[in-house]
């Protein structure tokens, strides 16, 4: 056993307290980034807008900083959903997929079946409520890895789409203005905001205070942190991962809305790469892929992040292959990060 | 062996001890079987207000399933449960939980990244007052968090200062009072405490045993589960030897010395 010799002279009573008195500035930047997940995202965003507003004049223009936004609406809202999960140590290939089904079925159901437009709106809720409840149901109930099972619903919810639309795009002006609503714009000091960028903006506000202000919140992060933990706490917790893959489900949709706003149709191609770009947005974000660690306002960084790079090099007139490959770094050094703040723990 | 202890087989004494008390938590010729193997053949236990019981045993003598029994997480097949004088049939964990008996498993069954105050109160968060908590479902972090330093100040555990810091920040024996906190506070009758001190260090071990004596001079009863003999003997106030399936003897540190615990524990006396 342990030899009181080799020990430290301090008490093992204030072992926290000598943990945190011990750390050299390294491991103190380690433990701050650690207790506040979104700080290395926001550092990052600031210096990607002034090295690219220093580049390129025309990327600080009002009507460039709006384009952003607009284009980075749906995924940010994808994210949302996609943080939920993987907060609880899931992961969903799916938001792509069952946001186009949902956009579809918002668009036909009113042009071709002629249903109201918040009718139609209502059925694309329920796509995508049904497609989390899919997905939660296979998760709890059957016990698989969130990973198969959206993998599968992935495709799945792809061959619907086509079959449902009969991979025919609905235009806009077809639609009920309420549809495309979400892609008209307003003046905000100079930059014009699209309804669906409030919107996406809102929906970070009320994710982030029920996340941070509630039990539920506090369970989400609980059962992605140490599942059997939670159990024996007392949490019953397919009950919060089915209930995450419902408000999963909704937000998609909500997603679907916007999507219809801003491509200004309904296209049964839109969100291939959907799926991904989402999970990016969350990892980038400082939201570990191994659950019970993050921040909505972190994914909302990573969004706007991936937006940034892909806009200010497509600005600085590369090859918008290499945006594709900076996403890919910035990726893998988030990843890296996270696992360097993560060793924490030991 | 020249000292009565409550003999092992025969007729269980039907009501309390020999000296008038009450058993807060009482268990009768409790029988769990799991297909052909017996896992408790007809076991009694009681404990009694303000004591530490501790359940010894050897591997497979049936500590774990007499343990889950009381705790819910095993249903007994023949067998009665009283706590407090009456009769319980707990079929699920919450349902022990929710008559009062709080356990504390084997490893650290702590949520790492929340704080301290929300693993204390994790799975039973107190809402603010008014719209904001009815409505919008807002925890009360502010009341929790002053209640957390209450309950450990209690408790007596004063190495928790600062209930804000994430739990995975804390030692192995900070880690394991805060899962003893979560059990021993907001007015539970019994704490089970499975091998408290299996992962930890010989200091941190100390810290734990300390916590199960201050929980004891609170009043609350505990029953502890444990390998280690020379911290049953410096804790427990009866022992209770488990031995292939029934109860072999219950004797206290007083009566019996270590040695003695060991032999009857094998079977190589009878108590």
């Amino acid at each position: 056993m342990t030899q009181h010799t080799t020990e430290p002279p301090t008490s093992a009573l204030d072992l926290a307290e000598e943990f945190l008195d011990r750390t050299t500035p390294l491991s103190r930047i380690r433990n701050t980034l650690h207790r506040y997940p979104a700080i290395s995202p926001a550092i990052v965003l600031v210096v990607a807008v002034i090295v690219f507003g220093l580049l390129n004049e025309r990327f600080l223009n009002p009507a460039n900083l709006s384009l952003i936004t607009q284009q980075v609406a749906v995924v940010g809202t994808l994210a949302v959903a996609q943080t939920l999960i993987i907060l609880t140590a899931g992961i969903d290939l799916s938001v792509g997929a069952v946001m186009v089904l949902s956009s579809m079925v918002i668009a036909q159901s009113t042009v071709q079946a002629g249903l109201p437009a918040v009718l139609g709106l209502a059925a694309g809720l329920a796509v995508g409520l049904a497609a989390g409840a899919l997905n939660g149901a296979l998760v709890t109930r059957l016990k698989l890895p969130p990973f198969i099972v959206t993998l599968g619903t992935l495709s799945i919810f792809l061959a619907l789409t086509l079959l449902y639309s009969g991979g025919a795009t609905v235009r806009g002006r077809e639609m009920p203005e309420l549809l495309t609503w979400t892609g008209a714009t307003f003046p905000v000091f100079g930059v014009n905001l699209t309804v669906g960028v409030v919107m996406m903006l809102l929906l970070y506000v009320a994710v982030a205070f029920i996340l941070q202000k509630t039990a539920w919140g506090r369970h989400v992060y609980a059962v992605g942190d140490d599942r059997e933990s939670a159990r024996l706490a007392g949490i019953s917790v397919n009950r919060v991962l089915m209930s995450v893959y419902l408000a999963a489900g909704a937000i998609i949709a909500l997603g679907a809305w916007i999507q219809i706003g801003r491509s200004n149709a309904a296209s049964p191609n839109a969100g291939a790469d959907l799926n991904l770009d989402s999970i990016t947005a969350v990892v980038i974000g400082g939201t570990s892929l191994f659950g019970g660690r993050g921040m909505v306002w972190g994914t909302l960084l990573g969004a706007l992040i991936v937006g940034v790079f892909r806009n200010g090099l497509a600005l600085a007139g590369l090859d918008v292959l290499w945006q594709t490959f900076a996403v890919g770094v910035l990726i893998i050094i988030a990843v890296s990060v996270d696992q360097w703040i993560r060793k924490v723990r030991a | 062996m020249t000292t009565r202890t409550t003999p092992s087989t025969g007729v269980e004494p039907e009501e309390g001890a020999a000296d008038g008390r009450v058993p807060i938590l009482r268990a009768r010729r409790l029988v769990k079987t799991f297909g052909r193997v017996v896992g408790l053949d007809g076991v009694s236990l009681e404990l009694y207000p303000g004591e530490v019981l501790a359940v010894i045993g050897d591997n497979g003598a049936g500590k774990s399933t007499l343990i889950k029994c009381l705790t819910g997480a095993e249903i007994p097949d023949e067998g009665q449960i009283w706590l407090e004088g009456e009769p319980v049939h707990f079929k699920r964990p919450q349902d022990a939980r929710a008559a009062g008996i709080e356990t504390v498993y084997q490893g650290l069954a702590v949520s790492p990244a929340l704080d301290v105050a929300a693993n204390l109160f994790l799975g039973r968060e107190i809402r603010r007052k008014g719209v904001l908590g009815s409505v919008f479902r807002m925890v009360d972090q502010k009341g929790m968090r002053q209640r957390a330093r209450d309950e450990l100040s209690s408790l007596g555990i004063s190495t928790l200062q600062d209930v804000t810091v994430p739990v995975e920040n804390l030692s192995g024996g900070q880690r394991q009072a805060v899962a003893v906190a979560r059990a021993a506070a907001f007015g539970s009758k019994v704490v089970v405490l499975d091998e408290p001190t299996a992962a930890l260090g010989v200091r941190e071990s100390n810290q734990v045993l300390e916590l199960i004596m201050s929980l004891r001079d609170r009043g609350i009863p505990v029953i502890l589960i444990s390998h280690n003999m020379p911290h049953v003997f410096e804790v427990a106030d009866r022992i209770h030897v488990q031995r292939l399936g029934k109860r072999a003897a219950t004797i206290t540190p007083q009566s019996h010395s270590m040695t003695d615990a060991v032999a009857i524990m094998t079977g190589a006396s009878r108590g």
